[in-house]
Formats: structure tokens, sequence, C-alpha cells
């Protein structure tokens, strides 16, 4: 097995999130034994002749049979991909990365925030944390979205916030006609979100800029900076630690992250060009 | 210790041949000393050295005869176990499969002779790049693990290398195979050779050649101490990584900016940096897909970019990342420094950008910033 060798994937489904955002499952040609990851984890997809991406895993972690991405069309291979009709075949390398810290977070009250795509790489967290919900506190889902046709997998959010063990609170930059939910970005929901800062371990995966903000939120409400984590992006060839591409300061994000916890990286977030 | 003459050098090569090694070695290229494949000792650049200072190079006529009287050109040995542009492998579409198949490589045994101390280090060092981590670059491992190095200490320094302070030369210590020391003295011309492996051991035993004697031991002693006393450039490292690393934000960035062309030479020569890009070819039926691997720079806009833009736009950051990650990030990465001291970055920058003075400077400005708050 050369690492470098993408697997062949076939398409099973494609579906239209929003605009610019889709979902592909998929189904192992080779492998019978199908597809194990943890929440956190990124594979990196090969269009034939175009190239190669790394993209979050946004499938249930429980569920081996499929393997499920979505990502929003937006440069050369993912413009690629949305083209991608049911038995598409992509090549798959992966997964790659460290993940969540879902076991470390155990006992504590779960708290996601998302901002757009973001909530993508976060979702496998969702599927665990529901499935093994006796093993965690409070799970709190804070969502941003630009405008109420952003917000992704809306019916499954919709179907989710009829449970009585999760609180799920969506907000939209803009609303329009018909919007009667929250207006602003996700940060000003964090204030007033129900959780115990001591024994909370938050996630949180959106643009750099989003999760600053987020984090000097979370600081304020007394979390410590070693159970806040976040979910980093960088060019990637390789996903391996080769390329180099990825680097921020020390780290390989292909490697050592793509999740750090605030402490590791903090020396680094929010300077410029690094 | 031995003694090879050097009008019997060829001995050595045709041993190499008879095992079937691929000898790679310095020749004269387009006015550089480059390294390429060596059929006899002819092709060495006898009686040539090297003119090196910042952003110069030239090469002349010595006062001797000597083999390997110069220090290190444009090239490294990666260009051999790390090819500038390697095919990862060639997809095939067939109606709605694709198939992948792996670029095999010919497993070339190569004896590369002439690495010098500095070289040798930057060899362990993408060691640990390629194979010392959870993935492995199974073509580098092979290729390595297959090559044979003979070594040979250098009798001459330039004044941008820094080997000493990087612990990295000029005698060679350990990781060769053969280690050569070459000896011009008296009308003598005759090379002390050692062994430093049991694969150096077999190639030893194949030349039946003279011990040395004390006085070449003397002589071969002597020929490192005056290489030692030509370096004249050096890197203070205490507390680098730590200076470098607090000082992200500093104005020299800035200021080595508006030097810097972001060319990439320094990348391109340095015997260490590994940084690779990927490209995919397709032929025009859309059926036949390469994937093509390429040496990359951190000093390129593309390196950095993602959706919406390049991370590090600033000539400055760019220039941030390679110095920071050949210096600091590399001890945190790979627990060695990522700097050999051969001083190419310095001598093929187009405008001479010297990487011992951008970091001095650094540590020259944190050292003022502490002294000016202790009085404070």
């Amino acid at each position: 097995m050369d690492v470098m060798i993408p697997t062949t994937y076939k398409v099973q489904k494609f579906f239209k999130e929003t605009h610019d955002t889709f979902t592909i499952e998929l189904k192992s040609i080779e492998n019978k034994n199908g597809f194990s990851f943890e929440p956190g984890q990124f594979n990196m997809i090969y269009i034939f002749g175009v190239g190669e991406i790394p993209i979050s895993i946004s499938g249930d972690p429980n569920k081996h049979g499929v393997l499920v991405h979505t990502t929003r069309a937006v440069g050369t291979v993912t413009r690629e991909m949305a083209k991608l009709k049911k038995d598409g075949i992509v090549g798959i390398r992966g997964p790659f990365g460290k993940p969540w810290p879902i076991k470390e977070a155990v006992g504590n009250d779960i708290l996601l925030i998302a901002g757009g795509i973001g909530l993508a790489p976060l979702r496998p967290v969702i599927y665990h944390v529901l499935s093994h919900r006796e093993y965690y506190g409070k799970i709190i889902l804070l969502y941003g979205a630009r405008t109420p046709q952003d917000i992704l997998y809306r019916k499954e959010l919709e179907r989710l916030k009829s449970r009585l063990d999760i609180d799920i609170i969506v907000t939209v930059d803009r609303a329009v006609k018909n919007w009667t939910g929250n207006v602003g970005v996700v940060t000003t929901l964090i204030p007033r979100a129900p959780f115990d800062p001591i024994n909370t371990t938050a996630m949180i995966c959106g643009p750099e800029i989003m999760m600053r903000y987020t984090i000097v939120e979370l600081l304020k409400r007394g979390l410590a900076k070693e159970n806040i984590f976040v979910s980093m992006e960088r060019n990637m060839k390789c996903g391996v630690g080769f390329c180099g591409h990825c680097q921020y300061g020390t780290e390989f994000i292909c490697k050592d992250g793509p999740v750090f916890s605030y402490k590791e990286i903090e020396h680094l977030f929010g300077k410029r060009e690094i | 210790m031995k003694i090879l003459q050097a009008n019997n050098f060829d001995l050595l090569l045709n041993i190499l041949k008879e095992n079937e090694y691929e000898i790679i070695g310095p020749t004269i290229q387009n006015g550089a000393i480059v390294y390429d494949k060596i059929e006899s000792s002819r092709d060495f650049p006898i009686g040539y050295t090297d003119k090196q200072t910042p952003a110069t190079y030239r090469i002349e006529k010595s006062n001797n005869d000597a083999f390997f009287h110069f220090v290190v050109g444009p090239q490294s040995w990666k260009r051999y176990l790390y090819p500038p542009v390697q095919k990862l492998f060639t997809a095939f579409l067939n109606g709605n499969a694709i198939k992948f198949e792996k670029e095999e490589f010919l497993p070339i045994k190569y004896a590369f002779i002439g690495v010098r101390s500095c070289e040798i280090q930057a060899i362990e060092i993408q060691d640990k790049v390629f194979f010392g981590g959870e993935f492995q670059n199974n073509r580098y491992k092979t290729l390595r693990k297959n090559s044979l190095i003979i070594a040979v200490n250098c009798s001459k320094a330039e004044s941008n290398c820094f080997c000493t302070s990087m612990e990295s030369g000029p005698e060679v210590k350990s990781g060769y195979d053969l280690v050569l020391t070459e000896i011009i003295y008296d009308k003598e011309h005759y090379f002390l050779i050692n062994s430093g492996s049991q694969k150096g051991d077999e190639i030893l035993s194949q030349m039946n050649l003279l011990e040395a004697d004390e006085n070449a031991l003397k002589l071969g002693k002597d020929v490192i101490e005056k290489t030692k006393s030509q370096i004249t450039k050096h890197l203070n490292i205490s507390n680098l990584k730590e200076l470098l690393l607090k000082n992200i934000e500093s104005s020299i960035w800035e200021d080595v900016a508006k030097r810097c062309l972001s060319c990439g030479n320094c990348t391109m020569v340095c015997p260490t940096c590994f940084c690779m890009t990927v490209e995919d070819y397709t032929d025009l039926q859309k059926t036949k897909a390469e994937r093509i691997q390429k040496w990359d720079s951190c000093f390129t806009l593309e390196y950095s970019y993602i959706h919406g833009g390049s991370v590090r736009v600033s000539v400055g950051s760019r220039y941030r990342q390679w110095l920071t990650h050949k210096l600091a990030s590399w001890h945190e990465q790979f627990g060695t420094s990522g700097c050999v001291g051969c001083g190419r970055c310095i001598t093929w920058c187009p405008v001479g950008i010297d990487i011992t003075e951008e970091a001095s400077k650094i540590r020259k400005i944190s050292e003022y910033q502490n002294i000016s708050l202790e009085e404070n």
C-alpha cells in the first residue's frame, strides 16, 4: 500500500444541500469492510484528471458502509465534484488527521459552535454523542449561517431540535422575509448559551475570524483554553506531512491537526499570514 | 586507514561498478560543479576550485590537480534520492471505472562519491522527514537504503560555509560507508581512505591497499584543521528556536522582504527542503491522467492558497515561513535543525540575502529589547 495512491469509491447518492453546497455518499469498490474514521478526520478526494483536495468527513462514524462528504463548490476540484452523479467514481486517500476530543470530553457538556460549512466536520460529533448520549452532559449546538437559505442540513437540524436532550440554536447574519429566528453572528449566542463553563468541551469549526471571536466569548464565559478545540485549514497536497504546505507554525495541520486545542496554538492564532 | 593513490583512483570506481553501483559524483557542467554520472576519475573537476560569496559562484583553475578542492555546488544529493519531478501514478478512466497504476521505480544502487560532512547531515535530516514518522516515502527509503556514501573531508572552506556553527562539519565523523581525505604534499597525491560500515568494509577489502603511515595520518588531520580555520561565517544557535518563534511579528521580516525577490532559489538549492506539489496531466481523450510530484517552494503564492486566496500574501511572511521552519519549527517537527550550514542559500540568492545575518538581526533586536526592558 502506497499512501499516495487513492482507492476508488462509487457515488451512491448525490444531493444538493444549499445553492452552493452538496453532499455525496460514497461506497468503497475495493474494500468490503467499508470505511472507518473518527469524527474530525478528513480524506484527500481525487477527481480524475482535475486534482485532489482535503475534505472533512461528515457522516456517521458508526456507519461503516457509507462514506459521506459535504462540501461547497468553490474551487477547481469542488466545482468538478459538484457535477458528480450517481455511480460516478472518485479516488479516496484517508482518513487522516487527529480527531475531535470525543473521548476526552466524556462526562462534560458538549458545546459545538459552527459557522457556515463548518457544520460539516462537526456533524460526526453530533452523531457520536447522540448515540453515546449517557456519556455526556448537556449537548448544545450553536450554528450561524449567512442567510436562512444557507442553513446546512436544515431538515436534519429541525428533526434533532425535536429531541429533548440536545439544544440547537441557529442564527443568521442576514434575515429575509418569513425568518422568525435569531439574527446576528454566532458569537452573540454564547453569553446566554446553557452550559457549565467548568465542565464543558467546546468544539469550533468555521472561518478563522469566526473561530477567533468565538474563543474570545468562550474565554469570557470562563472556559479553559485546553477545553476549547478548533479545526484548522490550510493548503494540502499530501495529507501525511510530506508536502509541507499545511504548516501552521511548528504544526502540520494534516498530521498534528486539523483539530487543535486552543492552548496548543494560542501563540499563533489570529496572527497574520502564519 | 588505508592509502589510495590518486593515479589509482579508478580502481575504486571499477570496484563500485563491479558491485553494480551507479556512480554519482562532482563534475563540471555549465560553469558549475554539479553531481552527475561518473565514468572515470577524469570526470571529476580536476584542477578546479570554486569561489563563493553571497549571490556569487564562480569556478576557476586552482594551483594543483586536486579532485575535490572545492565546496558544495548548486545541487545536492537529494536530486537523486528525492528527484525534482516524479510520477506518482497514472489513472485510467474506462467508462465509469478508474484504475490507479502506481508508478514503479528502479531500485538503483547509487554510490555517491564526494559527499561532504554537511551533506551527510542533510541526508540524515531528510531520512527523518521521509521515513522517520508514521508515514513512509517508500521510493526515498529504498534508494537511500541502497545507496553507498563515499564521503570526502573538505580541503577548503568558502566564505558562505558555516558548518561549524551547525555542528555538521567540516570533518566527516559518521553516516558514511567510506571516507576520503585528499592529500597533495611534496609531489605526492593520494587519498586516505577509511571504512565506516559493513558495506564500506566490503568495498575496501576488494581493493588491497597499503596501510597509511603516521605521517600520512598527520597530513590528513592537517587538512581538516586548515579547513576549519578557514571558516569565517558563524551562526549563534543558542536559544535560536525560542528567539525566532517569539519574534514572528518582528519588523525584520518586512525589512528582508524589501530585498527578497521570492524566487525560491534558496529552497531549490537547500539540501533539506522537502516541500512538493502535485500536478495532473490528462490526455486529450480524457481517458488517462498522470499525477506528477514536483519540488515546490514556500516562496510561491500558490503554496498557501486556500479558497478565496493565499494565506501568505506578503513576501515577508513567506521568508519568515522559510527561515523559521529551517531554524526553529524543524526542531519541533523532526528533532533537529533543518539547516546544515552548507551556505548554498546564501550563494545562490540572487540578491545575497544571508540566513545567518537575518537570524542574527532577530537576536540583536531581541537582546536590545531585553536590555531596554531591564533599564526601564
